[in-house]
Formats: structure tokens, C-alpha cells, sequence
């Protein structure tokens, strides 16, 4: 704890609260991501991992405070956020109108930056190798992929404009075991090695271990359990062991 | 007791009442500040011409054929129906001039409009609520892009713009048809047919047209954008958004056509 708070911070959530009609979802909230760290988050399936997402994004309303390197984020400035932010969501969330290129130079051609065509397919087909995919890709739809070929150009796509944030919702949900650590390691390996300050959603325990270096573990809308990767299988928190020793095969 | 229990049906009915009036109240609110957003934003780059190009073709030429045909066929139905009609008071020779003020004033925007409303609507809606649905909308925001500038601004714009042409069209093929039918089934003479078709069409009729397209182009479309955007998770709300959307753009059309024509008597 102590050598965390040395660290600068790259977001803090003060008090988060978020309620639907009168159900409390997240239930004040205080989390903080250093500079240069992965933060996975687990809980069961309902706990509120997404919806929190959707707050940090904001995405949708809330209450309490969410800074983003020591700055409030209110309405008016999301866009300092997003300038630097990437994402990869749950279901890949492609466009299904564009190319897989179009797809990943997406916020390369759509910003206010003047780049040609020609440059952004450039960047987009070196960020295809990037992530494991032949270049032969470039020209297809996202329809004609399949699931784990999506999640990579998707990841691809949140990686172009070279962010220093990016936030992965369930990034192995629906892939098949093989798949699912390949995408473990593609992720590790990049965020390591461009040093992302990263927040990782997922109810499997396999791909925090991979990703991760820091845990926190959602009960109830509040935090239940937090601390290192390693560690988490060590811990004594009730529901945290049970929720482990019910995925041993 | 009896009168207690009329009490509390009455406060029932009050309540459900105003609790629908606030709803619907609220529902106008966020649909005039998702119609306003949309315009004020589409004239602050980047201006996404592409996506404007896109809708062209999608949206202004693709229903060409349905509007077409929906207007062939009808004005070739009125030519007869007029003719029958007008025979038992002897005032056949009202079919050229009946037709062509017929389908300017009301044939022709109302049934551009509903055709559009039935086609493009319900495109709209469903292919934003499936981009909502697949988080394909949050993913714009995500990536430093207004999503209603980007998918909402460019269909009402087309749209509204291009809802007048089709209607353009719509009114020339649908006088057309009747034409076509008056001169080879009823008898009538060709020239004489377009010389009395002309004599009474005034301007005013063109421009109360065009006007009611225009305005049932902006209902068609921000209905479509607006029900589709607003669709909730699953496949069910894809289904929702689309019926939601046809069915308000529909009603509207007619709703506001009276009142447009009422207006529009007046002057
Ligand atoms: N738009 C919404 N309206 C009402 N309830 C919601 C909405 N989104 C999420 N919830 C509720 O919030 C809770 C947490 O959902 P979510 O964050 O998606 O869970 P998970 O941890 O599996 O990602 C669930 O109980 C869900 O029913
Ligand atoms: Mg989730």
C-alpha cells in the first residue's frame, strides 16, 4: 500500500455510487490505478464490473468523483480522457459497416490529426502484425472473422492512436480456451512493453493472473478483497476463495 | 366503503394519468435536445463527408423503385376512380386536373412519406440499435467520436433533404400513371390530357409538396435515429426500436399532414 502512494496516479474514483431506480450497484467506491500498472477486476457475474466501467467512461450518470490524473472528469472535459484512451470491449464491438482497416485506423483518419489514407492503412496493416494477424486481413469485414480474429483487430484498433490508457471488458468471454490464453498473453505482452496503464473487467481468474499485477475482487458492489495478482490465491476472503476453488477443474 | 374505493380508483386514474403526461413530457424534452444536437453539431468539423455520401446512396436513391411504383400504381388508381366517380355527375373531363392537384397537395408527400417512413425508418432503427446493442456506439465515444454527429446528423440531413426529391419524383410518375391510364383505357386525348393537367396546378400546390416532405423527411428520420439510439440491451430491443420507429413516424406523418394542410388552406 504504502509504496503505491508514491506513485502518481492515473485514476481515482472517490466515493463512486451508482444506483438503477433505487438498486444500489456500485456502493461507494474508492479505487485507485498508479501510472504503469495493471488493475484486474473480478467478482461474480453482476457485481457491477461493467457499469463501473461505464462510469469511469462516462458513459452514463453517477455519483461521487472520478479524477483522471489528478483532473475532476465532468461532462465538458471526457475529451483530455479519451484523447489518450483505448478500449477493447466484451463483444469486440467492430463496425460492421467498415473494413478491418477502417476499423483500426478509425480514430486516426475520423480526429482532427491530417493523415492520408494511404498512411493510416500504412500504421493499420504494421498494427495487424502487431497483434498476430496476417496483413491479407486488412481487406476483409469484421463479419468474415472469427471471434478471436475480432478481439485482436479490436485490440488493435484501441491500440492506434497510441494510448496510455487502456481498459479491457471481459477480453476472453466467448473464446475457446486456446484462444482465450493466446489473447492473455498478446495483451501482456503489448501493455508490458509499451507500459499502459491498464484496467482488466473479467470474471476469470486465468487471464487476471496473466494480465494483471493488481487485484481487486467486487462484493457487493464494494471492494472485498485487493492485492497482488500472485497472492489472490492465498487469500482468506470468504467469497473470494470460494469463487477460486468452484473453477479448479 | 363503496365510496372510498371510487375515491381510490379516481386517484388511480389520476396518477396514471399524470404519470404518462410527465413521461411523455420527458420523451419530447430529450427528442428536442437529440434533434438540436444533431443539427448544431453537424456544422462544426470534422464534417464526416463520407458518411453523408453513404446515406445518399442508401437512403435518397435506394427508395427511388419504391417510391416509383408506389406512385405509379396509385395515380393510374385514381385516374379510374375519378372517371367513375365523376361520370355520375357528368365531370370526367375533372380527371387530368383532379389527378394532378390530388397528388401534389396529399397523394404524393403522404405516400412518399409513408413508404420512406416504412422503409428507411425502420433501417435506421434497426442498424443503430444494433451498433447500441453490440456497444458498437459506446466504442465512437471511446474513440474520441461524438456518435450523434456521426451516425445521427447525417441520416436527418439526408434524409430531410432528399424526401422533397422523391416526392419530386413521386409526383411526376404518379401523374404519370394517370395519365397513362386515361389515355390508353379511358379515351382521353394525349394533348388535350396534359394541357388541362397543367391549366390548374398553381405554384402553391408544388410548394406545399414540397414543404410536407420536408417536414415528414425530418419526422422519418429522427424517429428512426431516435428510437434506434435510445434501444435498450438484447434482441428484443433491436425488434422495439424498429416497430417503435415506424409506428410513431407513421402516425406522425399523418397526424402532422392534417394540420399542415389545414394551415396551409388557410393562406
Ligand atoms: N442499464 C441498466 N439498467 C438497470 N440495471 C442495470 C443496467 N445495467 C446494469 N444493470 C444492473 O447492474 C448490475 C451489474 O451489471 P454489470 O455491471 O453488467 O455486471 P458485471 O459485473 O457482470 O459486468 C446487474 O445487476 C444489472 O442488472
Ligand atoms: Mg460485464
Amino acid at each position: 500500500m504504502t509504496d503505491q502512494s508514491d506513485k502518481k496516479i492515473a485514476i481515482e474514483t472517490i466515493d463512486l455510487l451508482k444506483r438503477f431506480d433505487n438498486e444500489i450497484v456500485i456502493n461507494k467506491l474508492n479505487l485507485r490505478i498508479p501510472f504503469g500498472t495493471s488493475m484486474g477486476i473480478m467478482g461474480p457475474s453482476g457485481t457491477g464490473k461493467s457499469v463501473l466501467l461505464k462510469c469511469i467512461l462516462g458513459l452514463t450518470e453517477y455519483e461521487g468523483d472520478i479524477f483522471y490524473e489528478g483532473t475532476l472528469l465532468e461532462k465538458k472535459n471526457r475529451g483530455i480522457f479519451y484523447k489518450n484512451f483505448g478500449m477493447l470491449f466484451q463483444g469486440s464491438a467492430l463496425f460492421d459497416s467498415l473494413t478491418v482497416w477502417q476499423n483500426i485506423a478509425f480514430k486516426l483518419i475520423n480526429s482532427a490529426k491530417k493523415i492520408s489514407n494511404s498512411e493510416a492503412k500504412e500504421i493499420a496493416i504494421h498494427l495487424l502484425r502487431d497483434v498476430g494477424l496476417d496483413e491479407n486481413v486488412c481487406k476483409l469485414m469484421p463479419s468474415e472473422l472469427s471471434g478471436g480474429m475480432q478481439k485482436r483487430v479490436a485490440l488493435a484498433r484501441a491500440l492506434a492512436d497510441k494510448p496510455s490508457l487502456l481498459f479491457f471488458d471481459e477480453p476472453t468471454t466467448g473464446l475457446d480456451p486456446l484462444t482465450s490464453s493466446s489473447i492473455n498473453e498478446l495483451i501482456s505482452t503489448i501493455v508490458k512493453r509499451d507500459n499502459i496503464t491498464s484496467l482488466i473487467i473479467s470474471h476469470d481468474p486465468s487471464s487476471i493472473i496473466a494480465i494483471c499485477d493488481e487485484v481487486i475482487f467486487i462484493e457487493d458492489g464494494k471492494i472485498g478483497w485487493r492485492g497482488k495478482a500472485s497472492k489472490m490465491k492465498f487469500s482468506n476472503h470468504q467469497l473470494l476463495k470460494k469463487y477460486l476453488g468452484s473453477l479448479q477443474v | 366503503m363503496n365510496w372510498n374505493k371510487k375515491k381510490n380508483l379516481t386517484l388511480i386514474l389520476l396518477n396514471t394519468l399524470g404519470n404518462n403526461i410527465i413521461n411523455l413530457t420527458s420523451l419530447m424534452g430529450s427528442l428536442v435536445i437529440f434533434v438540436s444536437h444533431a443539427l448544431t453539431r453537424s456544422v462544426m468539423p470534422p464534417f464526416f463527408i463520407k458518411e453523408y455520401g453513404k446515406q445518399i446512396v442508401v437512403i435518397g436513391w435506394a427508395s427511388l423503385p419504391v417510391v416509383g411504383l408506389t406512385a405509379f400504381f396509385t395515380g393510374g388508381a385514381l385516374a379510374l376512380q375519378i372517371y367513375s366517380g365523376g361520370s355520375r355527375l357528368n365531370a370526367e373531363s375533372a380527371v387530368p386536373s383532379i389527378v394532378a392537384i390530388g397528388f401534389l397537395r396529399e397523394l404524393g408527400p403522404v405516400l412518399c412519406g409513408l413508404m420512406v417512413a416504412g422503409r428507411v425508418s425502420s433501417a435506421i432503427a434497426a442498424e443503430l440499435a444494433t451498433m447500441r446493442v453490440t456497444e458498437q456506439i459506446d466504442a465512437l465515444v471511446t474513440l474520441a467520436t461524438d456518435p450523434i454527429k456521426y451516425l445521427v446528423a447525417p441520416r436527418i440531413i439526408i434524409t430531410t433533404l432528399f424526401l422533397p426529391i422523391l416526392t419530386g419524383v413521386g409526383n411526376i410518375i404518379g401523374i404519370y400513371g394517370g395519365y397513362l391510364v386515361s389515355t390508353e383505357k379511358l379515351g382521353f386525348n394525349p394533348s388535350m390530357y396534359i394541357e388541362s393537367t397543367f391549366k390548374y396546378i398553381e405554384m402553391g400546390d408544388i410548394t406545399s409538396s414540397l414543404i410536407k416532405a420536408t417536414i415528414f423527411g425530418l419526422l422519418i428520420s429522427t424517429m428512426g435515429c431516435f428510437f434506434g439510439f435510445r434501444a435498450s440491451k438484447g434482441a428484443l430491443g433491436v425488434g422495439r426500436a424498429t416497430t417503435n420507429a415506424v409506428v410513431s413516424a407513421s402516425i406522425l406523418i399523418l397526424a402532422s399532414n392534417y394540420l399542415l394542410t389545414e394551415l396551409m388552406f388557410k393562406s
